[in-house]
C-alpha cells in the first residue's frame, strides 16, 4: 500500500527537555492509526511533527515519499513556503477547536480555500456546503461559531479541514474539552471519514474509538513508541507492564468479550 | 472676587471661532488618521517575532511616548529647521508632534489587541496553509481591532482634545482664534469658556456614537 507520511529517527526538545527520542512509524493510505500514551508521552508533539506545528529537532518526515525540507551535512533545514505548501495537503483539527469567531461557519470553511489555494468563491462556497453537508451540518452555514454546540464547532473544524482536501488528517485529543454527551457525535463522524478511506493519524484517549475504528494502534511512553500493532490484538493483550497499567486506567473502557 | 459673565463679544465675533474649529476639525482629522493607520503598521512590527522589525518600532514608541507632544512641537517648529534645513510650519510641526505621539500610543494599543487573541487562532490559521502574514491579516487583525476599538475611539477623543497644543505655534485652530479675541477684547475667562463649551458640544454626541458603532460590532459575535 502506499505510504502517505513516513518518519525516521524522529527527535524534538524544548530546551533541556527530549520530548521525542527517535520515532519511527508511517501511515498509509486509508489507514486510521490511533496514537495512544498517558499525557508527557509525546503522542501530542510527534502529530505536531507531521505537518510542522513544531519543528523536529532531529529525523526526517516523507509526504508522498518526498522528503520534507533540505538535508546538508545530516542538518535538516525547512524554508517557511514550503511548510506553507504542506499544511495545505495535511488537514488539522485541534482539541479546542480554533474556529474564527468573526466569520460564519461557512466562511471558516470557505477561508483556507480562498486565501490560501485562490479558488474562486463559488467553487469554494459550493465545496464548503459539500464539506458541511458531510459532517452534518448543512443547515448551519450562515451560523456564527458562538452560536453552535461544542460537538458541532469541532465537527466544522473537521469540514475546515476537510475542504482542503488534504492527503491525511491529524486529530489532536479532538473530543477532549467536549461534554460526554457530544463526544459521541464528534466520533461518528471520524469514523464515517475512515469508513470512506480518508488517511487519518489520531491521538485519542478514546479506547473504543481505537478498538472499533483504527487499523492500528502505537502506545507511546517517554517519547519512544512502546508497542505497536492492530487494536484487537495490543488493547488486549499488551506486551509491556507500562501499557497494561495504562489501560487499566481507563477504566471506563470495558472491552468486548 | 466677582465676575460678570458676558459673552456679547464672542458670539458676536463667532465666525472667528468658526475658522478656528475648521482648523481644529481639519488638523484632528489629518492627525487621526495617520497617528492611527501608523501606528497600526508600527504595532505589527512591535509584534513581530523579527528584531529587525520590533527592535525599531519599540525605539519609536518609546521616544514618542515618554516626550511631551507639547514639546514635540515646538522642537519640529524651532529646532528641526535649524538641524535638516528643512522649513516647517506651524501645520507640519503640529501635525508631526501629534501623530506621532499618536502613533505611539495606538501602537500599544494594536499590539496588546494582537497579544490578547488566543494562540490556536495563529494555530487554526499555520495549519490551513496560512502564511504569518495571511493569519495576521485574515485571522488576527479583525479580532484584535474589534477588541480595542474602545480603547482606539478614546485615543481618537485624546487627539481632537491635543489638537489645541497646536497653537503654541500659531496655527490658526479654536484656542489660538480663542486667545486672539481674548486679546482683543480682554476677556480671556469668556474666550476660554466658549472654547471648552465648544469641543464638549462636538465632541459628546461623537462620543456618543462611539458607543453606538461598538454595540453593533459587538452584535457579529
Amino acid at each position: 500500500m502506499d505510504e502517505i507520511v513516513r518518519i525516521d529517527g524522529l527527535h524534538k526538545s524544548f530546551g533541556n527537555l527530549d520530548v521525542l527520542k527517535g520515532i519511527g512509524m508511517s501511515v498509509k493510505a486509508g489507514e486510521t492509526v490511533v496514537l495512544l500514551g498517558s499525557s508527557g508521552s509525546g503522542k501530542s508533539t510527534l502529530l505536531r511533527c507531521v505537518n510542522f506545528m513544531e519543528v523536529p529537532t532531529q529525523g526526517q518526515v516523507f509526504l508522498h515519499g518526498d522528503l520534507v525540507g533540505s538535508e546538508t551535512n545530516g542538518k535538516m533545514s525547512y524554508r517557511e513556503s514550503e511548510l506553507c505548501s504542506l499544511r495545505t495537503r495535511i488537514g488539522m483539527v485541534f482539541q479546542h477547536f480554533n474556529l474564527f469567531p468573526h466569520m460564519t461557519v461557512e466562511q471558516n470553511v470557505m477561508e483556507g480555500q480562498i486565501t490560501v489555494l485562490k479558488r474562486t468563491r463559488t467553487e469554494a462556497r459550493s465545496k464548503a456546503l459539500a464539506q458541511l453537508e458531510r459532517v452534518g451540518l448543512g443547515d448551519k452555514a450562515q451560523e456564527y461559531p458562538a452560536r453552535l454546540s461544542g460537538g458541532q464547532k469541532q465537527r466544522v473544524a473537521i469540514a475546515r479541514a476537510l475542504a482542503m482536501d488534504p492527503d491525511v488528517m491529524l486529530f489532536d485529543e479532538v473530543t477532549s474539552a467536549l461534554d460526554p454527551e457530544l463526544v459521541g457525535e464528534v466520533l461518528k463522524t471520524m469514523r464515517q471519514l475512515a469508513d470512506e478511506g480518508m488517511t487519518m493519524l489520531v491521538v485519542t484517549h478514546e479506547l473504543g474509538f481505537a478498538y472499533h475504528v483504527a487499523n492500528r494502534v502505537l502506545f507511546l511512553d517517554g517519547g519512544v513508541i512502546l508497542e505497536e500493532g492492530e487494536p484487537q490484538h495490543i488493547l488486549k493483550n499488551p506486551k509491556t507492564t507500562r501499557m497494561r497499567e495504562f489501560l487499566d486506567g481507563h477504566s471506563l473502557f470495558k472491552l468486548p468479550d | 472676587m466677582s465676575h460678570t459673565w458676558d459673552f456679547a463679544t464672542i458670539i458676536q465675533n463667532w465666525y472667528v471661532l468658526w475658522i478656528g474649529l475648521k482648523g481644529t476639525v481639519f488638523i484632528f482629522l489629518v492627525t487621526v488618521i495617520l497617528g492611527l493607520s501608523g501606528g497600526l503598521i508600527i504595532g505589527i512590527c512591535r509584534y513581530a517575532p523579527s528584531r529587525a522589525l520590533s527592535w525599531p518600532a519599540m525605539a519609536f514608541v518609546e521616544v514618542f511616548r515618554n516626550t511631551p507632544v507639547l514639546v514635540q512641537i515646538i522642537w519640529f517648529y524651532y529646532a528641526f529647521p535649524i538641524l535638516t534645513g528643512i522649513d516647517v510650519d506651524p501645520f507640519l510641526a503640529a501635525v508631526l508632534g501629534i501623530s506621532l505621539n499618536t502613533m505611539a500610543f495606538s501602537a500599544e494599543i494594536y499590539r496588546a489587541g494582537i497579544q490578547s487573541i488566543e494562540p490556536g487562532q495563529w494555530e487554526a490559521g499555520k495549519a490551513i496553509g496560512m502564511t504569518y502574514n495571511q493569519s495576521l491579516r485574515r485571522v488576527i487583525l479583525p479580532v484584535a481591532i474589534k477588541r480595542v476599538l474602545p480603547a482606539l475611539t478614546n485615543r481618537g477623543i485624546e487627539v481632537f482634545k491635543m489638537s489645541t497644543l497646536a497653537s503654541v505655534v500659531a496655527y490658526v485652530e479654536t484656542l489660538n482664534q480663542a486667545n486672539l479675541l481674548a486679546d482683543l477684547n480682554f476677556n480671556p475667562i469668556e474666550a476660554y469658556t466658549a472654547v471648552a463649551v465648544i469641543f464638549f458640544v462636538v465632541l459628546y454626541p461623537v462620543v456618543q456614537g462611539t458607543y453606538v458603532l461598538e454595540r453593533v460590532l459587538k452584535k457579529g459575535d
